[in-house]
């Protein structure tokens, strides 16, 4: 078994975002009040000809240019999304060919709710571990929807990052994953229906916080290490709130999950989300820095890694745009510019 | 046998505009009849129609129309087609019957130039019409046929400093000429400041720098040489037929601020015409945007290159000019059926040598050219006339 | 479907999704989209697969205030006619600017955007489209 890591990464963010309080001053509510308390002050927002198959070819892109990986040295692409454009059709076959990916590779689309980018990770680890590939290209990234009104309208948001599995030439290590999964209805969507639902209160306590929390104890167990041997902490961001209430519980020190929380910038990125976090740290960490990442999906289950950075990733800095490149890139719009630009507006085709 | 000249004995067109009463064959007919009965020539004389038509497939369903109009014309057994080249498609036409009686394959041809475009919203015309561009390369990345303008319009306004006050002098001009005009689509002159004033479609392009939709045909009837006297004591004559091609799309030509397949076939048949620019009396240059006029104003010779928007300041173009510019009131005024366009150049330039264009007639006009585009400048039909 | 079927959108995508064109060996010139046989050397010519690094400048620009159906959604936009560093030219529209800040001579970059869809029940046509270079941190 040889060993598996990030071979390059790289995100992207679109351009557009929309303050909380602008939403609020929709709905009546107050801005200032919810920002803080929901820990997300703007958030992205897609242009009307951005989609998950677009954000993850150009994080795709960022992550091959990043680990100067050659293209049609990959293997697999897995692309994981809750808002994949197509609900027949996957988005891995679009983005493997815009990266200049072979046709002997072997592809598919995941869902699990946030977390089906991290799966897709996972699966490429295995790949490459055994030698079944040389490359895996795992992907998560979505354009989330939040219904008008909806207290996730606030967070709901778009982006996307690009991880390069490889065991050569590597930026960071992944030593070890765990994964804490169960049957666990806190939040879902229907074929066909706009938006999605979900259980209000119940989706702290018995889902994000049981999983993320197992998967965290876990992950401690399998290493045979402590929180004090990780420098930097990543956990699945739905709001600015959540990942600290979760950091606090396991006894995390507040200065090491700082540098994750994009959170607070960019609203929850869904199947981005830990991944953004995660690229955010790779984009400052030293080499011989310890990363301990717990990603969450609804439905639901978690996904956790703990990886080491390596020396390499010093000379591949400069590259391509960097996660805080794109959060400083913004243009602000109005609810309805938001509106006609998520197709809240039926009336145009 | 071969003739020596072409001669066009007849020339007509319906009115221009939106004709919501009238079909495509409507139309067609009208253009035809006006054009027979002013040639003198019995309908069963003629041996040959060519029409000139872009769309018609898009716009109304029908293609075939060659076989449709001698049927509905009731033309016999003629041989018949129709042929197509964008915007060009009636300069085509024309073309094709002067090269079918210059060939002595035949001996009286009927040419009838048409379009019917209010059949379909104005956002289906707009995407029909720009497929006269690169459909794959242009249009579809969402370069609508007024950007491609916009293009050419901004880097003229960098290049040669022309500006938006020159864009709007050629729609004041071609207004004020087409109030004289009776089958013109506008008739009325529209000032200075409204058409600076009006509505952006892609800047610097505003909605009165542009042709705009319009149902029309056009019809002339051509003969041999030696039967015109037989039909008409005023025939006009086709000093020359040229035409030359360039790239479809505009991102491939050497520049976007002159058509050297304009330049290529003026030149050539100012030669084949053994002429120069100077001793033409009359123009009619193909206008589907403003910047257009200007472009080939210096493409032609009229003024020099970057010095299209001055020969405008200066009047040069007017129809007291030293070099009038679209009497008829050209594309944008007199209207711009596509197919039918580059015929009824040639109908306002027979009338204007016969000495029929009254209140527009520039006086003691002997010789005219017609220069009809297709798409961004891909192709280019020129038409020498003369007395 | 409009104007174009599954297989005339299928053909394109390699070319269209890269920016792959061609290049003729024997006179130097780059085209895209590949050409089938090169204008100026004809039966002469020698084209070889060609992939565009993505990087130009703006050529010539308009700011699209009136489109067709399927791109009323993104008005007002920008399209421009870029003028690749290799020399090609091509026409696409400039995304991530605001319609003020363009000038010809812009640097800009291809990025990979949805081009149009055929209803909400058709294809998805993706393809090229520009936007400024931005900021990269750290790089020299």
């Amino acid at each position: 078994m040889v060993a598996a890591g990030i071979a390059g990464y790289g995100v992207y963010v679109p351009r557009y975002r929309i303050k909380t309080s602008e939403i609020a001053s929709v709905w009546g509510e107050d801005g200032e009040k919810l920002a803080k308390g929901l820990g997300v002050f703007e958030k992205s927002v897609p242009g009307p000809d951005e989609d998950v198959a677009t954000i993850s070819v150009e994080a795709a892109r960022n992550a091959i240019k990043r680990g100067n990986v050659n293209p049609l040295d990959i293997g697999a692409v897995y692309v994981g999304s809750e808002s994949h454009p197509y609900a027949v059709k996957p988005t891995g076959t679009i983005v493997a060919e815009a990266v200049g990916c072979s046709h002997d590779i072997t592809c598919a689309d995941y869902e699990f709710a946030c977390k089906a980018g991290t799966a897709a990770i996972q699966t490429c680890m295995g790949l490459v571990k055994s030698g079944m590939v040389k490359l895996g290209l795992a992907i998560g990234s979505d354009t989330a929807q939040g219904r008008p009104g909806d207290a996730l309208e606030y967070s709901a948001a778009a982006g996307g990052a690009a991880y390069v599995i490889g065991s050569e030439n590597l930026l960071a290590t992944i030593e070890e994953t765990y994964s804490f999964t169960s049957d666990t209805p806190d939040f879902w969507r229907r074929e066909g229906e706009d938006f999605p639902s979900h259980g209000a209160r119940f989706t702290g306590e018995p889902a994000y916080f049981r999983h993320v929390g197992a998967g965290a104890a876990g992950l401690l167990k399998k290493t045979g290490t402590t929180i004090d041997d990780y420098d930097y902490f990543v956990f699945h961001m739905p709001n600015g709130k959540f990942p600290v209430a979760m950091g606090r519980q396991i006894g995390v020190p507040k200065e090491k999950l700082e540098d994750s929380l994009v959170v607070r910038r960019i609203g929850n990125t869904y199947s981005g989300s830990a991944m953004i976090g995660l690229a955010r740290v790779l984009d400052i960490a030293k080499p011989g820095s310890r990363i301990f990442v717990v990603s969450y999906g609804s439905g639901a289950g978690s996904d956790a890694f703990s990886i080491t950075v390596e020396d390499a990733i010093e000379e591949r800095r400069g590259q391509v745009p960097t996660v805080d490149d794109y959060i400083e890139r913004k243009t602000y719009v109005n609810y309805s510019v938001y509106a006609k630009y998520r197709r809240k507006i039926k009336a145009l085709s | 046998m071969m003739s020596d000249r072409v001669a066009i004995v007849g020339a007509g067109m319906s009115k221009f505009g939106e004709l919501w009463d009238k079909s495509l064959i409507d139309i067609t007919l009208e253009a035809g009849m006006y054009s027979i009965f002013d040639s003198g020539v019995s309908g069963s004389e003629i041996d040959g129609l060519v029409v000139g038509n872009m769309s018609a497939g898009r716009f109304t369903g029908q293609e075939h129309l060659g076989a449709m109009a001698v049927d509905m014309g009731g033309l016999g057994s003629i041989p018949s087609y129709s042929v197509e080249a964008g915007c060009a498609s009636g300069g085509a036409a024309v073309r094709q019957a002067y090269m079918a009686i210059k060939s002595g394959e035949h001996d009286v041809v009927l040419v009838l130039g048409c379009e019917k475009m209010s059949d379909v919203s104005q956002t289906e015309a707009m995407n029909t019409i720009s497929v006269a561009g690169d459909w794959e390369n242009e249009g579809m990345f969402g370069a609508t046929f007024p950007a491609l303008y916009a293009f050419m319009a901004r880097r003229h306004m960098m290049e040669y400093g022309t500006t938006e006050e020159h864009l709007a002098k050629v729609t004041v001009k071609n207004h004020a000429n087409a109030a004289h005009n009776q089958w013109a689509q506008f008739q009325r002159p529209v000032p200075l400041e409204v058409v600076m004033r009006s509505g952006l479609i892609a800047d610097p392009i505003r909605v009165l720098h542009s042709s705009p939709v319009t149902d029309g045909a056009a019809g002339l009837v051509l003969c041999r040489e030696d039967l015109a006297k037989k039909y008409t004591d005023t025939p006009v004559y086709v000093e020359s037929s040229e035409q030359s091609s360039d790239t479809l799309a505009l991102h491939n030509r050497k520049s976007i601020t002159q058509m050297d397949a304009v330049i290529r076939s003026t030149r050539s048949s100012l030669k084949e015409a053994k002429l120069t620019i100077n001793d033409i009396d009359v123009f009619e240059l193909h206008d589907s945007f403003t910047i257009g006029e200007i472009i080939l104003t210096e493409d032609v010779g009229i003024a020099k290159k970057g010095e299209g928007g001055k020969a405008l300041d200066e009047g040069i173009t007017e129809i007291g000019g030293k070099f009038p510019v679209n009497t008829s009131g050209g594309l944008k005024a007199r209207g711009h059926p596509v197919g039918a366009t580059g015929v009824a150049q040639i109908v306002e330039l027979v009338l204007q040598l016969r000495g029929d264009a009254e209140k527009r007639q520039v006086d003691g006009a002997e010789k005219a050219m017609a220069v009809n585009i297709g798409g961004t400048g891909a192709t280019s039909i020129v038409h020498i006339l003369g007395r | 479907m409009a104007e174009q079927g599954v297989a005339q959108v299928w053909r394109r995508i390699r070319s269209v999704y890269n920016i792959q064109g061609n290049k003729c060996e024997t006179c130097g010139t780059y085209y895209f989209p590949p050409r089938p046989v090169c204008p100026t050397c004809r039966r002469k010519g020698k084209l070889v697969e060609h992939q565009f690094k993505g990087l130009g400048k703006v050529y010539s620009f308009a700011v699209v205030r009136q489109a067709p159906e399927n791109f009323k959604r993104q008005l007002p936009y920008v399209i421009a006619e870029i003028e690749l560093d290799e020399g090609a030219r091509l026409t696409g529209q400039i995304v991530n600017v605001d319609p003020e800040d363009v000038e010809i001579g812009m640097r800009v970059r291809a990025c990979f955007r949805k081009i149009k869809e055929y209803g909400s029940s058709g294809l998805i046509v993706y393809g090229y489209k520009f936007e400024p270079t931005m900021k990269v941190t750290g790089h020299k």
